[in-house]
């Protein structure tokens, strides 16, 4: 879809509205609303301790929230967990599967706490299993498996309850970029079929290549929201990245000023220049042009689209690899939370 | 009713408006059903990792040579061969150690997200508990059936006739089940393996050993004999032996089922509670 209406209420298969939790001193979640239509997939990307993983483990009906309430399918998660647990699949970046049983077995384990009745477990296990890619391994112990297909079965069993809304809590951190594309593909095949999907990550990649609307959270606030292209928007698109001679630092700085879009970041100690394009190809010709005037050739140069690290520090002028305490209660100005567009 | 999943009549094709969903009530079987299902994902993982139980016999066996050969010699209980004395409390002791298994075997799920997957289906709360006891009573049979032969083999014998000795295995597994609701709590509790090894370790042994489980109590001084003589697993271990060799059966045998029903009615909610936290 190209379009989100993210009003809360009618229509959202997912509601959070003012969830907070607080573990001891930290505040994982501090006021989070979010509404996802029912068959769209939303992402909620955010940096490592964001809360994604909390709003995730709320959602699932595995924590409480502080204060705030949240609802599945208009189901409320803490006045009837149990309904909820009938309707949502989970699936997370720790493959909760068990090792000594095959494939099969596990699914038709979670098959069966699902109610299914035995014979109903089996060819939804069978169904989940082909879906996935894992028919030949299917008789085999899980240990046997690799790390790719263990996220697959744990996939699969989020599956067999065919359930409205799956949440995936970043189900392709740590796997090799090509494993990653196969989960990609499995994922989109389930959208395909109409199911709510939630989707946590740390790639803005991800989240571009799968979800129709995406939140970033930080310190357990959203701070943005919309679709990729819209995130993306913010940034000025493209960049180019170079890197001079540190003595060359400033003129280059002072040659390129009017190059791009956007301001440029300057890094001091990398002697790096990362300048936001609006045109990238004719920008860049024109950078050389500049610098070659100007008898400056850079150490390294390339054009890169932005990552969702380019997206943090642009939001909350931090990177996302950041986890000095200091940094973090250096306060830096808050980009002011953008109204819930209509676009 | 009966739970009717959401799946089968969902397909997510239909999820697109939001249909009003009915409320999914576990049925009341839902805690049998469940820990069925569970007990025997556990006995399957128990039977294909022989080697843990293999590692969890052994250590027994070697307490029935050590006894049993090298401080058997030095030890002396008036009035009983001390081979009868030893191998009921060596049943004891077996189902006790086994019982701590509970935690290990909690603690790895937990590490593996495993718990949360199985918190997150719409199961009942207490299944996962319940089967993991089911599965670690299960195997606590066959290391006690073994232990007795192991006992046969070095010099034991039923002085009582079948039926007690029957009743003794019982009153054994009772006591090492009711345990293991002890030894879910911590193992839900200490979250690691490791340490819920160890912390099942440091719980048992000064309670193993400050028992008649190896000795007679009248040989310990007075402050521990106190301990010792109400401590459930004395009551366990004097009934155990009482039912195998003979002797009066009675105030043992009701002190031990007294014990195990307050053990459980503590513990099964006390770990039901952490498990809905954890």
């Amino acid at each position: 879809m190209t379009t989100t209406t993210h009003s809360p209420g009618r229509g959202a298969m997912i509601e959070v509205e003012g969830i907070s939790k607080s573990f001891g001193e930290t505040r994982a979640l501090a006021g989070v609303d979010m509404s996802v239509p029912a068959g769209t997939v939303q992402g909620l990307l955010g940096p490592n301790g964001a809360g994604k993983t909390t709003l995730v483990r709320i959602l699932a009906t595995l924590l409480a929230p502080d204060t705030g309430r949240a609802r599945v399918s208009g189901v409320d998660v803490q006045k009837d967990p149990n309904t909820v647990r009938s309707l949502i699949g989970l699936a997370g970046q720790y493959a909760a599967v068990d090792e000594t049983l095959t494939g099969r077995e596990n699914l038709v384990m979670v098959g069966r706490l699902y109610r299914l009745g035995a014979k109903l477990a089996k060819v939804r296990a069978a169904e989940s299993l082909e879906r996935l890619g894992l028919v030949e391994a299917a008789d085999r112990p899980v240990k046997t498996y690799s790390g790719g297909m263990r996220r697959r079965l744990d996939l699969g069993a989020s599956l067999v309850g065919r359930p409205r809304v799956l949440i995936l809590d970043e189900p392709t951190t740590g796997l090799d970029p090509r494993t990653r594309l196969d989960m990609w593909s499995f994922i989109r095949d389930l959208v395909a079929g109409g199911t709510t999907v939630l989707l946590t990550t740390q790639y803005l990649e991800e989240a571009d290549q799968l979800a129709d609307h995406s939140v970033v959270i930080d310190r357990g606030q959203v701070i943005a929201s919309g679709t990729s292209a819209e995130l993306k928007a913010r940034l000025g698109s493209d960049l180019i990245e170079m890197e001079v001679r540190a003595a060359e630092l400033d003129r280059a700085t002072t040659a390129l000023a009017d190059i791009g879009c956007g301001a440029p970041v300057i890094d001091q100690a990398r002697a790096q220049i990362t300048i936001p394009v609006c045109a990238p190809v004719p920008d860049l010709m024109t950078a050389l042009r500049i610098l070659d005037a100007a008898g400056i050739v850079p150490v390294d140069l390339g054009l890169r689209r932005p990552s969702l690290d380019d997206v943090f520090l642009s939001l909350t002028g931090r990177s996302t690899g950041d986890d000095d305490l200091a940094a973090r209660l250096a306060t830096t100005p808050r980009t002011p939370r953008p109204a819930r567009s209509a676009a | 009713m009966t739970a009717v999943p959401a799946g089968p009549a969902l397909p997510p094709a239909q999820a697109e408006g939001l249909t009003a969903v009915e409320p999914v009530r576990l049925p009341r079987s839902a805690i049998f059903a469940d820990a069925v299902v569970i007990a025997r994902r556990n006995l399957t993982g128990i039977a294909r990792t022989p080697q843990l139980v293999v590692f969890a016999t052994i250590q027994p066996v070697m307490f029935v040579l050590l006894f049993r050969y090298v401080f058997g010699g030095a030890i002396h209980v008036p009035g009983i061969n001390y081979v009868d004395f030893l191998i009921p409390g060596i049943i004891v002791q077996t189902v006790i150690f086994g019982a701590t298994s509970t935690a290990v075997g909690l603690s790895q799920d937990m590490s593996k997200g495993i718990i949360d997957r199985f918190r997150s289906l719409p199961m009942s709360r207490s299944a996962v508990l319940a089967g993991r006891t089911i599965a670690d009573l299960a195997r606590n049979v066959f290391v006690v059936l073994l232990m007795i032969v192991v006992g046969i083999a070095v010099g034991f014998r039923f002085h009582n006739g079948f039926g007690p000795a029957v009743a003794a295995v019982l009153v054994a597994l009772l006591l090492g089940y009711t345990l293991s609701w002890v030894f879910a709590f911590v193992g839900l509790t200490v979250a690691d393996p490791e340490s819920a090894q160890l912390a099942g370790f440091l719980f048992v042994f000064p309670l193993v050993f400050a028992s008649s489980v190896f000795v007679s109590i009248r040989s310990m001084p007075g402050w521990l004999q106190a301990f010792a003589n109400v401590q459930p697993i004395t009551r366990a271990a004097n009934t155990v032996r009482a039912l195998t060799e003979g002797g009066p059966i009675s105030v043992n045998l009701i002190w031990t089922v007294v014990w195990s029903i307050a053990i459980l009615a503590v513990f099964a909610p006390l770990a039901v509670r952490r498990y809905r936290k954890v």
